[in-house]
């Protein structure tokens, strides 16, 4: 196909993509995204093309992004020709073949799955897609996708394609209404237009900041120079959160549209993805859209026959955190090392070798093409009154459902955590949920009624962030969790300024000795104070905000720390220092496991007999705990 | 021109002029570490913080970036502001415990050591202020040296922390250096010493006296196009 510059090509291109996205015999899908090549997907997909081949199955084999419920992975999913499209959860490599028979059978007897799509809504072309009208009865038993608790309060926005269209086809994008939006913003409005729609939409900031985009795009419009630029911050870096990186890997196009749109409304003619390169599916995934896109003729000169031009270019990060911070990055992509600079002059009138830049994040981009296709009062109307629209985050840590969700904001943690997430494992109890990565802070149990938009999260000492949510349940040590996030900002700080690269190191080093029964009276209040004018002081947002995991757990947990501090006891039972592991002589029956999985053997005991930990010889590991059936192991 | 008041008094400022240089150009003194008026500011040092407020909005800013702006208050010395300097000092003390210069701004401001910081044994007198980068770079134009690391690794020195090829031995770092960190070392037989590399020194054809490395008169030949021989006189000879 050549290049697409009118409707009618548009739509030549979305029927292609429909002859794929539903071909007109059986079609399985595998979820490829890293989520799913973890746990071992693409040696499924290989399985899955080896048998095909083998049996001469008229097979339609495809490849897409992840449908979040990352439990299920490897993924895989069977659609028939007016058939509700089936979901198989955990199908490993030997699974493969058995799947196959069922398919080609027509039975459901043997792999159960884990979920059915009868239809679903296409966000942008408004219309349902019907996969099966008729549920056969055997059907019936299987759960609805929407009847998972999983998913039943979900909204999926920005995520809408992935886990479902082929990523690396840009036909497939769109016949889902993909360009469509770009389209209709070139053919039939102004750059003022766009604008106001993304500002009623009410659209802020996904990367953390919560930033209005509309103001932001606008100024940047507004900001004098005939070079500007608009920028994809894909530099995601929080531990444990990886929302744009399923983006990235699951629906490229949806960010190279929703940056083609921006950037006719803001006047610039060419942006920058700047990805970090730690993501090696995503950058492929960018690098193929960008190319494909081109091809057809959605980047590059006058695009639509509208006169207007732009292209991308896609920017490697090297692999400091620093680089997600607006300013540095812009350094980065300028070639020098990535530093922050003071935001005194907004980067939307001085960025990029000083010229007006415009970055926002992957999941702002892309919920772009939606806020066209349905307006910005559509958009407006999800979510809460100062945080419209929906807001995907990354669940993990102490957490049954471990995975992604995207959810209209104003949702409570407790719905995410315990409606969505499945609730604690193994019985635990909730204690708390760190939610910023390591610029926000650790929201305790009793705020669990918290409703999840941008202030809420703020006032209660934490933020929004880009999404990562880490649970936590009552084994784990507030102060240890300070820790761990100072020993990450330590090696991430630039270096550039006294208050971050000094005072973080300095805070670390207090929070280690805490953890090591060497804290001191006045740590506590050496912290709160070293915190504040750190976050005073600090150049950029990173040590700005880098004080708070420390200031959120002393706010909430301060018991905690004193406990360490002053009866040199971790309450958690996690600081190796301050903890002891012993056996109660009532409770050991003497079976001996605890003794035979030791790994340094400083159990001992006779057989039937109460078994006893040696304590100058037990490194503390927690293995005997575990194992111990009878819970006759303590740890204090 | 811009009217401001920086502690409570009224002070007009050319437009584009920043903070610390209104404060400074009317009496007004706000301590620096990393700030030298024939460079371009950085703000690493956070000495020069100042907390402004305008329109009900309070926070602080460096004022050696900061323009003036009409109608600004600015605050040179709060609480807020002290707490920041206190802690930069505290922090610099225990980063260069070897360090006389910030000692004794640290004792002019009353600052005393936090006993509970670790102090570090491998840093010299650096406090990354990062003027002597900016001086190769901007003033002599030959970045012989620059900035490597991040974080508590950062340190300055030639690409690959080996003796920097670039480097001329002008010694303009040694000058700017605030802190005496950087060592150069001339033999008076003829040969500096610096950043690991030993140039040859010029001889003043008039008097006789080792003045200038070589490599720096010829870069100064080059640079200028005068011919290397009307360089070789002593600028006391000249």
């Amino acid at each position: 196909m050549g290049r697409i510059r009118t409707l009618k090509d548009l739509d030549l291109a979305a029927k292609k993509g429909l002859e794929t996205l539903f071909p007109k015999k059986t079609k399985i899908m595998v979820g490829t995204a890293t989520s799913g090549i973890a746990a071992g997907a693409l040696e499924v997909y290989e399985e899955l093309k080896r048998e095909c081949e083998k049996r001469k199955l008229d097979i339609h084999l495809s490849k897409t992004g992840s449908m979040g419920m990352d439990s299920l992975e490897p993924l895989v999913e069977v659609i028939e020709p007016g058939k509700p499209r089936l979901a198989y959860g955990k199908v490993t490599k030997d699974k493969v073949s058995p799947l196959i028979d069922q398919v080609v059978s027509g039975s459901i007897d043997g792999l159960k799955p884990a979920y059915r799509i009868d239809d679903e809504d296409d966000l942008i072309r408004q219309e349902k897609i019907t996969y099966g009208k008729k549920i056969e009865a055997k059907l019936k038993g299987i759960p609805k996708i929407n009847e998972l608790p999983f998913y039943k309060k979900q909204l999926r926005i920005a995520l809408r394609n992935c886990g479902t269209i082929d990523p690396e086809n840009i036909y497939e994008y769109i016949a889902r209404g993909g360009y469509y939006s770009l389209y209709r913003a070139l053919s039939s409005m102004t750059p003022e237009q766009i604008i106001d729609e993304v500002t009623i939409s009410g659209l802020r900031g996904r990367g953390g900041g919560g930033f209005p985009t509309g103001r932001k795009w606008l100024s940047c419009r507004k900001a004098h120079g005939d070079i500007k630029y608009v920028i994809c911050n894909g530099d995601e870096g929080d531990p444990g959160a990886y929302m744009d990186r399923s983006l990235m890997e699951g629906d490229p196009h949806s960010i190279i549209e929703g940056m083609v749109i921006g950037a006719f409304a803001i006047g610039a003619h060419e942006g920058f993805i700047y990805v970090r390169n730690e993501y090696p599916l995503a950058v492929a995934n960018l690098q193929k859209a960008v190319e494909q896109a081109r091809e057809l003729g959605l980047l590059g000169d006058d695009i639509f026959k509208s006169g207007f031009s732009f292209d991308i270019k896609i920017v490697r990060g090297a692999g400091a955190f620093v680089c997600g911070e607006s300013t540095a990055l812009m350094t980065s992509i300028e070639g020098k090392a990535g530093e922050p600079r003071a935001k005194y002059i907004h980067t939307v009138e001085q960025g990029i070798w000083n010229r007006p830049s415009n970055l926002n994040n992957v999941e702002t981009w892309a919920n772009v093409p939606v806020i066209i296709a349905r307006g910005g009062k559509w958009f407006a109307n999800i979510g809460a009154k100062n945080s419209t629209g929906t807001k995907v985050f990354s669940l993990v840590g102490k957490i049954n459902n471990v995975g992604l969700v995207e959810v209209p904001m104003g949702i409570t943690l407790k719905e995410i955590i315990y409606d969505i997430g499945g609730g604690i494992p193994e019985g635990k109890s909730f204690k708390a949920v760190q939610t910023g990565g390591p610029s926000g802070g650790c929201i305790p149990a009793d705020l669990i009624d918290l409703p999840v938009d941008f202030d809420s999260l703020w006032e209660a000492g934490s933020m929004m962030g880009s999404g990562g949510m880490i649970v936590m349940d009552d084994r784990t040590c507030m102060v240890d969790i300070a820790r761990y996030f100072f020993d990450f900002l330590v090696s991430e700080s630039c270096g550039k300024c006294v208050p971050c690269r000094e005072g973080v190191y300095q805070m670390y080093e207090i929070l280690h000795d805490i953890c090591h029964g060497r804290g001191k009276k006045g740590d506590i209040e050496l912290l709160e104070s070293m915190g504040k004018s750190i976050a005073d002081g600090s150049l950029c947002a990173l040590g700005g905000s880098a004080p708070n995991p420390v200031l959120s757990t002393i706010r909430y947990f301060r018991k905690e720390y004193e406990a360490h501090i002053n009866k040199k006891k971790c309450p958690a039972g996690v600081c190796r220092a301050l903890i002891k592991y012993s056996i109660l002589a009532d409770k050991c029956t003497g079976c001996g496991v605890c003794a035979k999985r030791c790994p340094v053997e400083c159990i001992s005991g006779e057989r039937k007999k109460v078994h006893i930990i040696d304590q100058g010889k037990c490194i503390k590991c927690g293995t005997c705990k575990e194992v111990c059936k009878f819970d006759a192991i303590i740890v204090e | 021109m811009v009217n401001l008041t920086i502690d409570g008094r009224h002070i007009q400022a050319e437009e584009g002029s920043t903070l610390l240089s209104a404060a400074r150009a009317n009496g007004i003194e706000i301590p620096t570490l990393c700030h030298h008026e024939a460079l371009m500011p950085t703000g690493s040092c956070r000495m020069c913080v100042v907390e402004v407020s305008k329109g009900g909005r309070t926070r602080i800013v460096t004022s050696c970036i900061y323009l003036a702006e009409e109608g600004l208050q600015v605050n040179t010395k709060s609480q807020r502001v002290q707490e920041v300097r206190k802690l930069v000092l505290q922090l610099l003390m225990a980063r260069c415990p070897e360090s006389e210069v910030v000692r004794e701004v640290a004792k002019e401001m009353g600052v005393n050591p936090e006993p509970r910081f670790k102090t570090s044994k491998d840093k010299g007198k650096c406090i990354l202020c990062r003027l002597c980068v900016k001086a190769c770079e901007s003033i002599v134009g030959v970045s012989a040296i620059g900035l490597s690391g991040r974080g508590q690794t950062k340190k300055v020195g030639g690409p690959f922390m080996e003796a920097p090829q670039a480097c001329i031995g002008c010694g303009s770092c040694v000058y700017i250096c605030p802190t005496g960190h950087i060592v150069m070392e001339d033999d008076g037989k003829g040969h500096r010493e610096i950043w690991g590399k030993t140039f040859n020194m010029a001889q003043c054809r008039t008097c006789g006296r080792y003045f200038a490395p070589l490599e720096q008169l010829s870069f100064i030949s080059k640079a200028t196009k005068v011919p290397l021989e009307s360089l070789m006189v002593c600028t006391s000879c000249r």
